[in-house]
């Protein structure tokens, strides 16, 4: 068992998650309630990592944080390093990774209020911004949750993207899953079915938790009311 | 207070609504009537901001409010259904608007008495009182202009004559101009002072319920009502569940609708009245009324006959009947009725 992946991995998924909470929430937004022609493009362009091979994503990452990108040279003159081979040049490439699975559960929760509490936010002189938080958000905590929660978990799975971006330092950038493939390597297949039993434990837990969340509702007033107004 | 909006709305590719409303004086309660589809709705929510209005034009006591977002008109909507928040007490939701001044949430739940209710979760309140606390919630925003999307729809029958008649009360004690949207002939003539009639995304004719309902320009309002004599009348005397009313010079006999308020419409669906010549005294109909024939038209495949039994009285008869009865203008004819057919809507008084 190896503590310093261990860390390394629930570290990134944690920031990794907190980030994306803050890009999530008015992107799901945007693309639950936005009338653009071409929305559809950027729900395309979100959903991509669902089918895009990680080593695919992982590269034009790479590509985009290098030296060689503006991106890469505005960060490296700030930072004072690169973003490639680095816990942070991790975390933008986990952010994107996870992306669907944060936006996706949230943008259909608020798709799925009622456009009429909406309306009846509007004419009680409630701002659009006011009228999110107010009447959306507490009507989508089970997508919220949700869409947080399978954000953490799929980081804590990711393989391709981290050996891309992070390459595989010890402590800084390697994560449970490439220990696990380091391990099945050197032919230490003891250390690999415990890795990998944490794993699977920890993966099962945090879906049980989703699962029970949308299947229940037990947690969340909002839908007591709901649930009794059917 | 003052409201002018012409409204055009043309949804894409879609229905096309016209509209033209003028609102003033103290406290106006405006009925928009017609048919579901004329376009009632729409026109609430354009006067509401809710829609865009694709041309036209809405001025609010001198404000232009074409553009203005639905958050900066001082319009309370009371949506079909109600849309309380249902992840918010009755107590959030009534004070869910901005800028309240404090003790609103206490002063408007006494006036709409639901102050026994601030507690409960919208799921736990009947229809009734889902509507008291929308309109609570509505009033705690202390709009200029109120606007009502079919208010009585979505109660059963059982609490919906209970629930009319104290709508009317607090609209008019409330003292604000409103608009209802309704399709009901009974809100319509209950809740009332003036109405627009819409059909097929149009006006077709503006002036007192009572107005209109007895003297439809289109053949659609009377379709939309099927109410062909709508008048008013008195009751002169109540004796063993029968009360007599007095209606222009004639008198009729009704169920007694109760109440201490003597002021009623009487309604009579034309279908409900038959005509005869000379007595028909072994029919249980309560009552014979003698009076001469002033017009007689075709309506669809019946004849609309008017008879002056006092008042207008409008008999849809046959073909056949008017035949054998050799109907003429002039003539002298006796209309039969059953108590139970004459329809008595309280007057509610300004």
């Amino acid at each position: 068992m190896n503590w310093d992946a261990f860390a390394t991995t629930f570290k990134l998924a944690t920031i990794t998650s907190l980030i994306l909470l803050l890009i999530a929430l008015p992107l799901s937004y945007w693309v639950a309630f936005s009338k653009w022609r071409f929305k559809f493009l950027v729900e395309a362009v979100v959903a991509l990592p669902l089918v895009l091979p990680p080593t695919v994503l992982g590269f034009y990452v790479l590509l985009a944080l290098g030296p060689q990108s503006p991106i890469g040279r505005v960060y490296e003159r700030l930072a004072g390093r690169g973003l490639p081979f680095t816990f942070e040049g991790l975390v933008v490439g986990s952010v994107l990774y996870s992306l669907p699975f944060a936006v996706q559960p949230m943008a259909a929760a608020f798709g799925s209020v009622e456009r009429k509490y909406i309306e009846a936010s509007w004419m009680l002189g409630v701002s659009n911004v006011g009228t999110f938080f107010r009447v959306i958000i507490p009507q989508s905590w089970a997508g919220v949750i949700t869409g947080i929660v399978l954000a953490f978990a799929h980081t804590v799975g990711e393989f391709g993207v981290v050996l891309m971006v992070g390459g595989d330092i010890p402590g800084v950038t390697r994560t449970l899953s490439i220990d696990i493939y380091d391990e099945v390597q050197a032919l230490n297949y003891s250390s690999a079915a415990a890795t990998s039993a944490i794993l699977l434990i920890v993966s099962f837990a945090i879906l049980s938790i989703v699962y029970g969340l949308n299947r229940k509702g037990w947690l969340f007033v909002a839908d007591r009311g709901h649930r009794q107004a059917v | 207070m003052s409201l002018t909006a012409d409204i055009v709305k043309q949804f894409d590719g879609g229905p096309r609504v016209e509209a033209s409303i003028e609102i003033s004086g103290a406290a106006p309660i405006t009925i928009l009537f017609g048919p579901s589809g004329a376009g009632k709705t729409t026109v609430l929510r354009c006067i509401a901001g809710l829609e865009k209005i694709t041309s036209g034009r809405i001025t609010f006591d001198g404000e232009d409010w074409t553009k203005t977002p639905p958050q900066h008109r001082p319009v309370g909507y009371l949506f079909q259904d109600y849309a309380l928040f249902p992840h918010l007490r009755v107590r959030d939701n009534i004070g869910y608007a901005v800028k309240q001044a404090p003790g609103t949430v206490e002063r408007v739940a006494e006036m709409l008495q639901v102050r026994d209710l601030l507690d409960r979760w919208p799921s736990e309140l009947s229809g009734g009182q889902q509507q008291r606390v929308a309109l609570a919630r509505t009033l705690a925003r202390k709009p200029r202009l109120l606007l009502l999307d079919e208010p009585l729809s979505a109660l059963d029958a059982s609490t919906r004559e209970h629930v009319r008649s104290e709508l009317a009360h607090l609209l008019r004690t409330v003292g604000i101009p409103a608009i209802v949207v309704t399709h009901d002939w009974v809100d319509a003539l209950t809740l009332g002072d003036q109405m627009l009639l819409m059909s097929g995304g149009r006006v077709l004719q503006t002036g007192s319920p009572q107005g209109i309902f007895t003297r439809p320009q289109h053949r659609e309002v009377a379709e939309a009502v099927g109410v062909e004599t709508v008048v008013a009348g008195r009751i002169h005397e109540r004796e063993a569940g029968i009360a007599v009313l007095q209606v222009g010079t004639g008198r009729l006999a009704a169920a007694d609708p109760g109440g201490e308020d003597p002021e009623f419409y009487v309604c009579i669906r034309g279908d409900d009245v038959t005509l005869e010549k000379g007595r028909a005294e072994q029919s249980s109909a309560r009552n014979h009324l003698r009076g001469t024939v002033l017009e007689i038209a075709p309506a669809g495949v019946l004849i609309k006959v008017v008879v002056d039994v006092g008042f207008q009285l409008v008999a849809l008869v046959t073909r056949q009947a008017v035949a054998d009865l050799e109907l003429t203008k002039g003539a002298s004819v006796v209309a039969v009725f059953k108590a139970s057919a004459v329809h008595l809507i309280p007057k509610a008084r300004i």
